[in-house]
This record gives C-alpha cells, structure tokens and sequence, in this order.
C-alpha cells in the first residue's frame, strides 16, 4: 500500500467523481433553485410590503445553503459505499492508487460539484436581484439597508461553501467505516450539533457543575462549529464582515476537513474488504 | 427484456381517469358534507429563542415566513368587515419574526404601524406596539425612526399628546434625525387631538415613508382627513341652507340648484357624500374605500394651545 498522496491521481479521482454527479443529475438542482428563486421573488412583491429585495436575498442565500446541504450529505456518504455496494471498491483499489488518494479524490470532486451548484446559485440570485432592482422606485432604494447587487453577499456564498466543505468531509469520514444509513444519521446529527456551538460554549451559565461545563466547553472545540460559517443576516442587512473573520472561518474550516480527511484515511485504510 | 413493460400511453390515461374521478367524489362529498372547516391561525411555537435553534441556519428566512404571516394576520382581519376580527397572533408573530432577525427594520416598524391602528379597524394595542418597538431599539439604539414611530403608537394610539411630544422630541434630538421631527413635537403638544396636527403628521410620513405601503397608507389617512373636513363644511352648508329658509327636504340637487355647490359631492376617493335630508347631517356612503374613518378624541382630550 504506497502512503505517498499524487495530485494527478486525486485529480482524476476528482473528475471522475464529478463526471457522475453531472451524470446523476444533481445540477438540476440548479434549475429547482432557478424556478424557486424567480417564482419566489414575484410572489413575495405582493405578499411583502416592499421586502422583496430582504426576502429574495434570505430565499437564495437559505436555499444555496440548504441545496449544498443535501448534496454534501447525500452525495458525500454515497461516494464511498456505493462503490462498495456495487463492489467496483475491488478494481479501484487494485489500480495503483491509495486509499488516501482515493479518499481525497472523492472529497475534491465532490466539494468542486458543489463549487459549480453554489457559483451558478449564485449567479442565478444576482441577476434576480439585479431585475428587481431595475424596476425598484429609486426612492424606496434609499431606504435599503444593502444595494441590491451587493457583492458582499459573495461573503455569504464564500463561507457557506466553506461550510459544505466541512459537511462533505463528516460525510465521507463517517462512510469509511460505517454503514450508509449509520452515516447518514451520524453526519445530521452532527450538522444540527454543530449549529449549537454558541451554547456548548456559554454552557457554565446555565449549569452549576464544573465538570460538565467543561465537557461543554470541550464539546464546543471538538465538535465542528457550522455557526461560525452563517454571516447571511449580517450581510442582508449590510453589516460588515471583517476580511480578518473570514480568513480565520475559512482557516477554520480548512483544517476541520483537513483533520476529518485525515481520520478517513486512517480508518479507510484499515478497512478490511474481503 | 420488455415483456413485462406496461404501455405508457394507456396507463397514463388510467391514471388521469382515476385522478379526475377521486377529484369529482371530493367535490361532491365537500358539498355534501360541508367537511371544510375554516381556516385557523396556529403558531405552534411560540418562543424566538426556541425557533432560532430549531431553524439551525436558517433564523432569516424563518423570520421571513413569521413576518409574511403576520402581515397576512393583519390583511385577513382588515378584510373582515362584519366578522369579529381576530389579532390575538399579530404581536407574537412579530415578536418572533424580530426574535429571529433582530435587525428586521420593516417587522419593527409595520408592526407598530398595525398594533397602534385603534379598533375597529386594527387592534387598537399600542402598548404592544411600544414593546415591540423598544425592543427593536435594544437591538438598534441609533434607530430614531423607531423613537419616532412609539411617539406615533401614543399620537394615533393612546391619544396621549404629551407622551407622543416627548418622544417626537426625543427623536429629534437623535443622529441623522429627520428635520421634521422638531416642528411635528412643537405642533403636536400644541394642536394634539385636532385634525391639524394629525395631518402634519400624516404628511411628513406619506412624504418620508421608507416603503411604498407606509407611504400609500399615509396617503390614505390624509384622504380621509379631507373626508372629515369637507363633511364639516357640508354640514354647514346644508345648516346655512336650512337657516336661510331653504325648502326641506334638503338634497344635494336642491344645494347645487340653489347655488351652494358646484357639482354632488364626493369623498376623495370619489364615493358621493350621503346627505340626510332632515337633519341635514353629512355621512360617508356606506361602500367608501376610506371608511372606517378615525375617531376624534373628545375636545378634553385635546392638548390646549401653549401647554
């Protein structure tokens, strides 16, 4: 088994993995976004009050969020035990690759399906943004908190792809060793855990027991923080995000999936497939 | 293999057969049971803190939803003309739509819009409208409009001129207040309760409203200020008619013939004014778009000139 990790076979690892999500259709989550987003934003001028551009914006940022979820997780936990399932495990790990490279490869071409779902998302809701601003009154504009075509809402995208960058990695760590269904609840038992963060953290101020708000604030450090990564609301309504907060989540993040992939190596490799 | 395939075209028309036949049972069944109850407002959930976590990353949009929802609370009510009107969800709808989103402008200041409107036409609640509003000022204390808005909640609401004065002051003395804000307090402890300082008030926010609803609602309230003004003057008219010794009964034609009016009048919504032909009293037509109209505090409640 060599342990040596080649870009070239994880990148062919990668294109093949996003050659069959192509393949398995799931862009069309794109045109399910496209048809929500452009219904949504005709329905919402009459449903309210003149909120359209603030609900548009929670609609498309919310469902880019939701979308990648989905994929990430189903996708993600599909990506090793179909080719178990299906027993093509065998001529993979009979080619000369790792098991590291083919757990990477998968990670990659998974995390760019959704790179390509979230930036086409993404373009779908500014140009939607963009016609319901051209035909906005340009004095109810002054009352906006954020321009409509706001490329700060990029911020928004940017650190929800992060984000599903973490989900696909609990997923595939997960699938490595455990059965798909195990998989599937572990992985949306941990994005709901992860979505507590703040109150792992702020534990002691509910609790009098030493002892378990440490575990608490333990928990808080181990357990993936998914909150960190939601800046929807403060960008909707044109509060700043600071370039130093996004590096650091996006750091953050990256090594969070650099610690899960690792794991799934390890527990991969150790596998035994007979 | 497609021996065990079923032919497309056959089975679909079965299916669109059997799917129009259940769909023509449910009609007749409806109308002959009168199954359908009507429907309920129910909010399940009524804690902001409890939806936040359950939401996960979705607290905006859930905000939304509760935002949404509160409007339509308020727009299905305001339909209800005879009907009892229900608000009893409005307040904890916006509660938890501004528990989500604590920055959510509109929610802050629809909503104190909508809870301030005295009965019958709205739910006549502006202390929940003061609640709501300092609670959005906890969360955005350099938001005069809503210091100006719980002025509002007390002018329109609770017709307490004073209080009202106080906070039009206080927000004026804000960062980046309006200009307006000083004369509308002067006005209002001065002239409170008179239709002339309603008016101001309606005027600086049909002119400033950040929405076109807040606006067009403004616009509104203003038409039926000149309702009640030229209601007055009618009612003169037909009085000055009466005391000149003018025949009875009195009509809009007789007033137009014997030279009073130009031409039958009408409220600005364009609805004739209904004039009773004995007492000579003006009303609105009972189908005018601007009805109901506001009720006028009684003269003890006005504020006294210089007070």
């Amino acid at each position: 088994m060599s342990l040596g990790v080649s870009a070239g076979t994880v990148g062919r690892i990668a294109a093949n993995v996003f050659k069959e999500s192509v393949r398995d259709k799931v862009l069309y989550s794109v045109v399910l976004f496209a048809i929500l987003l452009i219904s949504a934003s005709y329905i919402l001028g009459e449903l309210s009050a003149g909120q359209e551009i603030k609900i548009v914006k929670d609609l498309g940022l919310a469902a880019i969020s939701l979308f990648g979820h989905f994929i990430a997780i189903f996708i993600g936990i599909g990506l090793v035990s179909k080719e178990m399932e299906r027993r093509s495990i065998y001529a993979l790990l009979a080619k000369p690759m790792s098991r590291t490279e083919l757990v990477l490869g998968k990670f990659v071409g998974l995390l760019a399906t959704l790179t390509v779902n979230v930036l086409v998302m993404s373009a779908a809701l500014f140009i939607v943004l963009a016609i319901s601003d051209a035909v906005t009154d340009p004095f109810f504009k002054k009352a906006w908190e954020a321009p409509a075509v706001d490329p700060a809402l990029l911020t928004a995208t940017g650190l929800i792809l992060v984000q599903l960058g973490v989900v696909t990695a609990i997923a595939i760590f997960f699938s490595t060793f455990t059965s798909p269904v195990l998989a599937a609840a572990f992985t949306v038992g941990l994005v709901i855990v992860g979505h507590f963060g703040a109150d792992l953290k702020n534990f002691e101020q509910i609790v009098d027991s030493k002892p378990l708000a440490w575990m608490a604030r333990g928990l808080y450090y181990i357990l993936p923080n998914l909150a960190s990564f939601d800046v929807k609301l403060q960008v909707v309504h044109g509060q700043p995000v600071t370039a130093g907060y996004v590096a650091m989540t996006t750091g953050y993040g990256a090594l969070y999936v650099a610690t899960l992939l690792t794991l799934a190596s390890l527990f991969f490799s150790r596998r035994d497939f007979k | 293999m497609t021996a065990g395939r079923l032919p497309a075209v056959p089975v679909l028309v079965a299916a669109a057969v059997l799917l129009a036949g259940s769909i023509g049972l449910q009609v007749r069944r409806d109308r002959a049971f009168h199954t359908d109850r009507p429907a309920e407002h129910v909010l399940y959930v009524q804690s902001p803190e409890v939806v936040r976590r359950l939401a996960l990353s979705f607290d905006a949009i859930v905000a939304d939803v509760y935002y949404i929802r509160a409007l339509q609370v308020f727009g299905a009510a305001q339909k209800k003309t005879r009907q009892a009107k229900d608000y009893e969800l409005l307040y904890p709808l916006l509660d938890m739509a501004t528990g989500l989103d604590p920055q959510f402008n509109m929610a802050y200041r629809f909503g104190a819009i909508f809870l301030t409107e005295p009965k019958p036409a709205g739910p006549g609640r502006p202390d929940l409208a003061e609640k709501l509003l300092l609670k959005g000022l906890k969360a955005n204390p350099k938001k005069w409009e809503y210091v100006q808005d719980i002025g509002f909640a007390h002018f329109w609401g609770s017709r307490d001129y004073r209080t009202a004065a106080s906070w039009f002051q206080k927000a004026s003395e804000m960062p980046g207040a309006a200009w307006f804000l000083k004369p509308l307090a002067a006005t209002t402890l001065a002239q409170g309760g008179q239709r002339s300082a309603a008016r101001m008030l309606f005027k600086v926010l049909a002119e400033s409203g950040e929405v076109e609803w807040m606006r067009k609602d403004a616009e509104r309230r203003l038409r039926q200020l000149d309702a009640m003004d030229a209601m007055d003057a009618l009612r003169r008219v037909a009085a000055t008619h009466r005391s000149r010794g003018g025949p009875a009964p009195v009509t809009w034609d007789g007033l137009v013939r014997a030279g009073y009016l130009r031409g039958i009048p009408a409220d600005p919504d364009g609805f004739v004014f209904v004039l009773d032909p004995w007492t000579g009293d003006v009303r609105m037509a009972a189908d005018s778009t601007l009805l109901p109209l506001p009720d006028e505090p009684p003269p003890e409640h006005q504020a006294v000139p210089g007070s």
